[in-house]
């Protein structure tokens, strides 16, 4: 028994060395995508210039997500930095659960943020995270398979050409698919793309009764049209492919078209991570019906939780991470390819930078063109352009991603997962109070 | 076994050493352990708690289960828990019985061989999930594909045609190793003489098995049939990390179906529904084992 006094002495030690610590260190939770072990990589040149320490926790996306949320929810209090992204930013805001970050300083120059991202981040006129990287989505094609079909990419295709091209291009003898789509289920991974296919065909998620529209014809519709499209001309196993798989497939020549985040522009023009950097182009994301909400609007950004008793150092940090001298620092020690993209005008005003990513004025021009609140035809309570801003939107988008995964897996008809996916959304609105 | 080892109970019932307290500390704090945990859940399972709401925290009495056991994905993630847990029980019990006699056998290499066959049981359940997902199974870039495939049998896809069967296979490759251990080492103690005796009254392999290894091995394989049923119920890394529980809901066990409640829709009250659910499942499951193992211990 003699342990327990010895334990708890310990326990204390702890207590008091964390407390004395507190005093420089901030904690800091990112996603483990390039841009952000690029910022880790920088950060010794931050803690020299201010001389605070920073502690790095680096996940994957999901498991960061649920660390965050539960921490922040709790009021846990473990991290002084987050890195979250488009969808919890306003939510979390509107809580109370972020510190507004309006006042970094005139230095700073809040002018130069691109307006759609920095309203993405703010809610009711708040600013409550400020972005690090942004995306949206477009259409990557082979130039040098388009040219061997004898095949054009129009400037903004239309989802009936990108069949014909994808049908077209299809090689099995050659390795080739036609197209390559998120097939992953997730509300941010195939969900994310599929939305904004439903968006062209003017659909929606909710009415403005909040009740789910999930088996209207223009659901059918585009789910019949993706199952039918990536069964014709899409990669073996396309249901284990996210973002990622898919950024793998087309590096390495297999697809012929893809269509996914902007920010993976910067990998397939780099000719150290893809084998098709001389030979890739890129046109805006199709459209169908209405010419609206076919490009996603995505941010990755720093906000601090009002539980950090360090708010004042973490700005600090924001600031630094955030602001045009870093998109120089990265451009100028990384290579300009590289450089976090999507979110100052500054950079696209860049010579160096316009250089190095010709897909810069496309990437751009998608990003402004990306309205969270005029994304659907018809009018809708929510606003979002392949998310729905409201809390329940990551378990309704998670499960119906599985019944759109069954569906494009062939286990279940295009009919059987929309009701399915129908039945789950109305439980769920239901319990949470939307619908009476 | 029993003529050995009992200590002769003292006249009126008592023992000779009284054990209360030496035992009580550890079962107080096991008791402790165990209660506060459960009581959370069960308090949480009767709230209204959606973690991205806190504020509207309300006491909703049954209405957590009541949602829960009108859905339909209840009873088809508990039939995937059942047939995930039995198919893994009869592979690892069958393949580990027939690997326990197959290297019990002398040969060449013997003792390289048997550390291979026990191998992956170390291997992480995430590391071997990902192993087989993409380097096996993977329908472009698998060990299988490029094996049918050239022999012009075309290719499985196995997570999403053959999803459950592809996670048992998975997870049965990390049990079957556990099995041949414990089976292994109860064939090294069965008395040589038996064996030699048997054999000198002209039986043969196949009798040899079912009437002596066989019988022998009984009481092993009810504890690895428990054991295993404990650590199955609760497998989760795997369909994580290669399925996600689909397509659609081909690989949704109870475990999975709380985890999403949990962590995806951070609905805390029906998690917590489900896992009292989880719980009651586990415990009738537990009864009926307990009961045969405790059966088979006696004799």
């Amino acid at each position: 028994m003699h342990s327990l006094p010895r334990l708890f002495a310990l326990a204390a030690l702890a207590a008091v060395s964390t407390l004395a610590a507190a005093q420089t260190k901030l904690t800091i939770a990112t996603v483990n995508n390039s841009d952000m072990i690029i910022m880790q990589k920088l950060s010794p040149k931050f803690e020299q210039a201010t001389g605070i320490k920073l502690d790095w926790v680096v996940l994957e996306e999901n498991a960061l997500r649920q660390k965050v949320t539960t921490d922040i929810a709790t009021k846990g209090g473990s991290f002084d930095i987050i890195t979250i992204g488009a969808y919890e930013t306003p939510i979390w805001g509107k809580k109370g659960w972020l510190v507004p970050v309006d006042d970094l300083g005139a230095d700073y120059d809040y002018a130069d943020i691109l307006e759609p991202v920095k309203n993405g981040l703010s809610s009711e006129g708040k600013l409550y995270a400020v972005p690090f990287y942004a995306e949206s989505s477009f259409t990557f094609y082979r130039k040098d398979l388009f040219e061997k079909a004898g095949l054009k990419m129009p400037e903004q295709p239309n989802y009936d050409e990108i069949k014909t091209f994808a049908d077209k291009l299809t090689d099995p003898k050659a390795g080739i698919y036609g197209i390559c789509l998120r097939g992953k289920p997730g509300w941010g991974e195939n969900m994310a793309y599929l939305t904004t296919l439903v968006n062209s065909n003017g659909g929606k998620w909710f009415d403005q009764k909040w009740q789910p529209q999930l088996t209207s014809p223009e659901w059918k519709q585009s789910l019949a049209f993706y199952v039918d499209l990536m069964k014709r001309d899409g990669p073996k196993g396309a249901t284990a492919n996210g973002h990622n798989e898919n950024r793998a497939l087309f590096a390495t020549g297999k697809c012929a078209m893809w269509i996914d985040a902007t920010s993976a522009a910067g990998y397939i023009f780099n000719p150290k991570d893809s084998q098709v950097a001389d030979k890739t182009w890129f046109a805006k994301s199709p459209t169908g019906t209405f010419k609206g909400g076919s490009g996603w609007a995505w941010a990755w950004a720093l906000g601090i939780p009002t539980s950090s008793k360090q708010s004042a150092e973490a700005k600090k940090f924001l600031k630094w991470a955030t602001s045009k001298e870093y998109i120089v620092m990265v451009g100028e020690s990384q290579g300009w390819v590289s450089a976090p993209p999507g979110t100052r005008k500054s950079t696209y005003a860049n010579e160096n930078y316009k250089k190095a990513a010709p897909f810069a004025d496309v990437v751009l021009a998608a990003i402004l063109a990306a309205d969270p609140t005029k994304a659907t035809r018809d009018p809708v309570p929510y606003t979002g352009v392949q998310f729905v801003a409201i809390p329940e939107f990551q378990g309704i988008g998670t499960t119906v991603g599985q019944s759109v995964a069954a569906a494009l897996a062939g286990s279940q008809t295009v009919d059987q997962a929309l009701a399915t996916a129908q039945a789950a959304a109305e439980r769920t609105m239901k319990q949470a109070g939307y619908i009476k | 076994m029993a003529s050995q080892a009992v200590t002769p109970p003292l006249a009126g019932g008592g023992r000779a050493v009284r054990t209360l307290p030496l035992v009580g500390p550890s079962v107080g704090v096991l008791l402790v352990w165990m209660i506060v945990p459960l009581a959370m859940t069960l308090w949480f399972s009767l709230q209204r708690y959606n973690l991205l709401s806190p504020a509207e925290k309300v006491f909703s009495g049954l209405e957590n289960y009541k949602f829960l056991l009108t859905d339909p994905s209840l009873f088809t993630a508990m039939g995937h828990t059942l047939q995930l847990v039995g198919a893994v029980l009869v592979l690892s019990v069958v393949l580990g019985t027939l690997f326990a006699i197959l290297f019990d056998q002398d040969f060449y290499g013997q003792g390289v061989a048997r550390l291979f066959v026990i191998a992956p049981f170390f291997v992480m359940p995430t590391v071997s999930a990902l192993i087989w997902k993409n380097l096996l199974m993977h329908p472009e870039n698998g060990l299988f594909a490029f094996i049918t495939s050239s022999l012009g049998l075309g290719v499985i896809d196995w997570f999403t045609n053959y999803p459950l069967t592809a996670i048992i296979i998975v997870v049965a490759w990390q049990w079957v190793p556990f099995a041949t251990l414990i089976l292994l080492t109860a064939i090294q103690s069965l008395s040589g003489e038996q064996v030699e005796a048997a054999r000198m009254d002209g039986a043969k392999p196949l009798s040899m098995f079912w009437f002596i290894i066989l019988p022998h091995l009984l009481r092993p394989i009810t504890v690895v049939v428990m054991i295993e049923t404990i650590f199955l119920l609760t497998v989760f890394a795997e369909i994580l990390v290669t399925t996600s529980g689909g397509p659609g809901d081909a690989t949704t066990t109870l475990t999975y179906l709380i985890y999403l409640r949990a962590l995806v829709e951070w609905d805390v009250g029906g998690a917590s529904a489900g896992g009292v659910i989880a719980i009651v499942l586990a415990n009738i499951v537990a009864f009926f084992l307990v009961r045969t193992v405790a059966r088979n211990l006696d004799t």
